[in-house]
Order: C-alpha cells, then structure tokens, then sequence
C-alpha cells in the first residue's frame, strides 16, 4: 500500500499478541495448575506434581462420567452427521417452496441460548418420560450438533462439478447408485471431519445436558458439580486432558479438510 | 412441478422430523407450559396467565432484566472494540500463511471447555491471583476482579472474543483493496481511511459480530455465576435457579420466552441497521 508506517504496525502486532494472549491464558493457566502440588492455585507454584492426574485417574466417577461423554459423543457424532449429510444434500441440489423455512429450522439451533435449548428439552423430554436418560442427551446434542455437520459437508458439496453427477447418470446409474457411487466418495473427507467436529461439540457441551441428563452425568457436567463445590485443582487435570483429546479430533479434521482428494478413492 | 422422488425424501425428511420433534416442538411447548399450572409439584395443562402476570410485576424480574441487557450490550461492545484492531491487523497486515495460521488459532477457543477456562479465570482474578500479584510488584492494587461485573465482563469477553475476531476478520477479507488505494491517493489519513472507507465497507459483517457477541452473552450463565457471584442474579441463572429448585418451569419458561422475544427484537433491529444504506 505504499505508505507503511513500522510504528503502527507494530502496535498492531502488540494487540494481535495481547488478544491471543487474553484468550488463551486460561487454557494455559488450568495446564500449568494442573501440574503444581499446592491445592489453592497461588504465586509462586508449587512444586512439579502428577497427583491431581492420578486422584481423577483412581476416582470412578469421573470414568463414569467419561464413558457417558465417549457413548454420546461417538452416538451423537453418527447421528448428526448423517442428518447433516441429508441437509447438506438437500440444499446443494433441490430447490422447492419451503427452502428457506428448512434451511432456517437446520441451522439455527446454535444461536438458541442453551439455558433456554436445556430448559425446553427438559420440559418436553420429560411429558415423553425421556428426561433423566443418556437418550436425552443423545437428543438434545444431536439437535445442536447437526448444523456443524450440515456447514462442513454443504462447503465441500459446492466444490463438486455439478456435470459429475449428470455424467453418473448419462452412463445409466440411477440417483442411489450415483450416490453410492461419486457424492459419498467425495464428500467423503467431510463427512470424517463432521464426524470429528460434532464429537468435539458434544464432548463439550454441558448446559443442555446439565439440564436433561439427570443422574447419567456426561464428564463437563461433572465439572459443573465440581465448580460448585470446593476448589480443586482435579478441574485442571481434567481440562487439560480434554483439551488434548478435543485438539487431537480438530487437527483429524483439519488435516481432512486440507487435503480433501486424497483416499478419497 | 414435479412430485419429489422417494430418493429425495430419504435425504432431506430425517433432518426436517429430527429438527420439526427435537427442536421446534419443543420451543413452542415452552409457550404452552407457560400458560400451566403447578399443583401438588405437577404440571397441569391450563390456560393461566397467572406465571406471566406474576413474573411481569415482579421488581427482580425488571432488576435483572436490565441488568442482563446492559451486560450483554457492554460485552458487545468491548468484545468488538477490542477485536477490531486485531482483525484489521490480520486482514491487512498478514501474509496469506500467517492469516490462514491465524484462523486455525482462533478456532481452538472454540473447542476448549469454556467451564474449564472459566474455572481457571478465577485463579487469574481472585485478590491473590495472578493478575493482583503481578500488580502488586509495580506497587499497585490489589483490585477486586472477582464477583463483581468486572469479572463478569472478563468471562463473557473471553467466550466471545475469538468468534469476534473471525468475523470482522472475515468481513474485512471482503473490504474492496482498491478503495484503499484510492482513499490513499486522495491524502486521506490512516484513521480517516479506516473510519470512513473500511468500516462503512465492512459495515454488515461488523454488526453480526457483535450481535453475536450479545446473542452469546445475553444467553451465558456461567460467566455471571462463577466470575460475577451470581447475585444479583441475570435472567439465565433465574431460569436455572427456578428449574433446579423444584417444580415451576413454567415461570421459567415465561423467562425464556421474554429472553427469546428480546434476541428476535435485538437481531431484527441489528440485522435491518446492517443492510441499510447509508443516508447522503
């Protein structure tokens, strides 16, 4: 642009340093506390110490609470992807009254505040005797999770050539064969990374399933109970070691995303 | 126009009945229920407008209304005051890498437990935290940063602050370079390029960031709970104390609806400011 002023552009740079450093501080503090002996998180830390891993690894209700987290995230992971694959589908190739309405209906859950999501889920769930159970949760999530899976597999729909799919059926293969046959395989990258990203939602969503799961906790709404009760520096062991899980699915995902023309045969 | 294939309805039905049953129905039994009534800890289904007429005169209910929307409006505005030199940043001043590296960056927020983090705010903020103690070696403080709205803000600022960011990130990507140029050649400053060519630019993209921003903490319960102290309360944690003590959801479904009508009202008046044109 010609007239770069250094100055301006390094306080720029300071602000860009300082946001990232404003939004990921908490992420480092839980990591750095969850590491340190002393019980009441303070400067200077405490000594190097595995002990708060080690109490939530002997404690059964947080493997409870995992397995709750695991069974509705893989269940709510299928789910939503297949919903939103449907979706997807749907708006990348049909046109008819209503579009809009069912495009609406799709994508808005993640913009309902969830204490009223949670509060509305329970009061329904509840009339059909559903409350209380990890099928509430499974719901609930999937309702909240399919728009994602809709976003990301709608994206690499529209970078297919639409001539592919009048070619499948110029060589005789009917809509289901096409289907099977050119849309899966190439949306197939997608659909991994949908699969991975609702997990992730869902293994951190903890509002709504605080509302509707009753006694069958998922792990986030155990940290709820926590966060009531005492301080205890277990919140950060178990922050941490679902931060690595959570990156560990986005990065599978972002590596699918990147390179999308690959395996996909 | 043709009758839709069975092909067509396998694809697009399961969403649309999953959304219809799991999502829609149960926002408009929201409605009904606060027309029910409550006897012997039972709902029962009525037509009384005994839960509105209670919640509507009640002071707290006002109190905490207010308050909820000057939260939610000052976190909007500080969350978009504190994003846009960022953005401007990323979206002028970076390498196509180094944006790119940036907006992977920026998503991880997302997928961090936003309990978790708030729970490691209050290390940062309590009177011995590390912000005080940090301070206290310049000589300063200590300040009180927790329970209070300050520590509110800060909560509601760091689960907005990266969405902000992407979006006028976004939006500013979109801002015509050429208009730039142009204002440049014409002896137009720095600031007066910025305030009267990208911001008008990038003007839509600017807003929905920040109804965002007040969408995510109008709604939010955990930054007012945990960082705020809960009390006095915001309209969510009403709607979580009233469910969790005992039987009156339908009082807190009249909460919900009112939070409801405010973000339809606060949307459409931001989304219509958005696309209207700029008088001469």
């Amino acid at each position: 642009m010609g007239n770069e002023n250094k100055i301006i552009n390094g306080w720029l740079m300071l602000h860009i340093a300082l946001c990232l450093i404003f939004i990921f501080a908490p992420i480092a503090g839980s990591f750095v506390f969850s590491l340190n002996s002393d019980r009441f998180p303070s400067l200077p830390l405490g000594e190097f110490s595995l002990e708060w891993y080690r109490a939530i690894w002997e404690d059964p209700l947080v493997w409870s609470g995992f397995a709750n987290t695991v069974i509705v995230g893989l269940t709510v992971a299928v789910i939503a992807t297949i919903l939103g694959f449907g979706g997807a589908y749907t708006d990348f190739r049909y046109n008819f009254f209503g579009k809009s309405f069912y495009l609406a209906l799709a994508l808005l859950p993640p913009t309902i505040p969830v204490v009223i999501m949670g509060l509305a889920m329970l009061a329904f769930l509840s009339r059909i005797n559903l409350s209380g159970s990890t099928i509430s949760v499974v719901i609930a999530h999937g309702v909240m999770c399919s728009p994602f899976a809709m976003a990301i597999i709608r994206l690499r729909l529209s970078q297919m050539d639409p001539d592919l799919e009048a070619a499948a059926w110029n060589l005789g293969g009917n809509e289901w064969a096409t289907l099977r046959h050119v849309i899966i395989p190439f949306t197939k990258p997608a659909i991994f990374a949908a699969l991975f990203i609702t997990m992730a939602v869902s293994f951190d969503e903890f509002a709504v399933a605080w509302f509707v799961s009753g006694l069958n906790e998922t792990l986030p709404v155990k940290i709820l109970g926590f966060l009531q009760g005492q301080v205890s520096p277990r919140i950060n062991a178990i922050g941490s070691l679902a931060f690595l899980s959570s990156m560990t699915l986005i990065v599978l995902a972002q590596l699918l995303l990147r390179n999308p023309d690959q395996g996909s045969k | 126009m043709k009758r839709p294939s069975l092909f067509s309805l396998v694809l697009s039905l399961p969403l649309l009945i999953w959304q219809l049953a799991f999502f829609l129905f149960p926002l408009l039994f929201l409605v009904a229920i606060s027309f029910w009534t409550v006897k012997m800890f039972q709902m029962q289904p009525d037509l009384n407008f005994g839960n509105w007429q209670r919640i509507l005169t009640r002071g707290v209910f006002w109190d905490a209304y207010l308050r909820t929307m000057i939260l939610a409006t000052s976190a909007a505005v500080l969350t978009s005051a504190i994003a846009f030199p960022a953005s401007y940043a990323i979206s002028f001043k970076l390498s196509d890498t180094a944006k790119r590296w940036m907006i992977f960056v920026l998503i991880i927020p997302f997928f961090t437990s936003y309990l978790v983090r708030v729970y490691s705010l209050q290390v940062f903020l309590t009177d011995a935290g590390i912000v005080n103690a940090a301070l206290g070696y310049i000589g300063l403080g200590p300040f009180p940063m927790l329970n209070n709205t300050f520590g509110t803000l800060v909560g509601m600022i760091t689960l907005c602050l990266p969405l902000v960011i992407l979006l006028q990130t976004f939006s500013l990507n979109f801002v015509n370079r050429d208009l730039i140029e142009a204002a440049h050649n014409l002896r137009c400053g720095r600031l007066r390029t910025v305030l009267s060519v990208v911001v008008p630019s990038a003007k839509v993209g600017l807003v929905i960031a920040a109804l965002f921003a007040f969408i995510l903490s109008f709604g939010d319960f955990v930054s007012p709970l945990y960082l705020g102290g809960g009390n006095p309360p915001t309209l969510s944690i009403m709607i979580t104390d009233i469910t969790k003590s005992g039987q009156q959801w339908p009082r807190a479904a009249v909460v919900a609806i009112m939070m409801i009508g405010t973000l339809m009202t606060v949307a459409f008046a931001a989304i219509t400011y958005a696309y209207k044109e700029r008088g001469k």
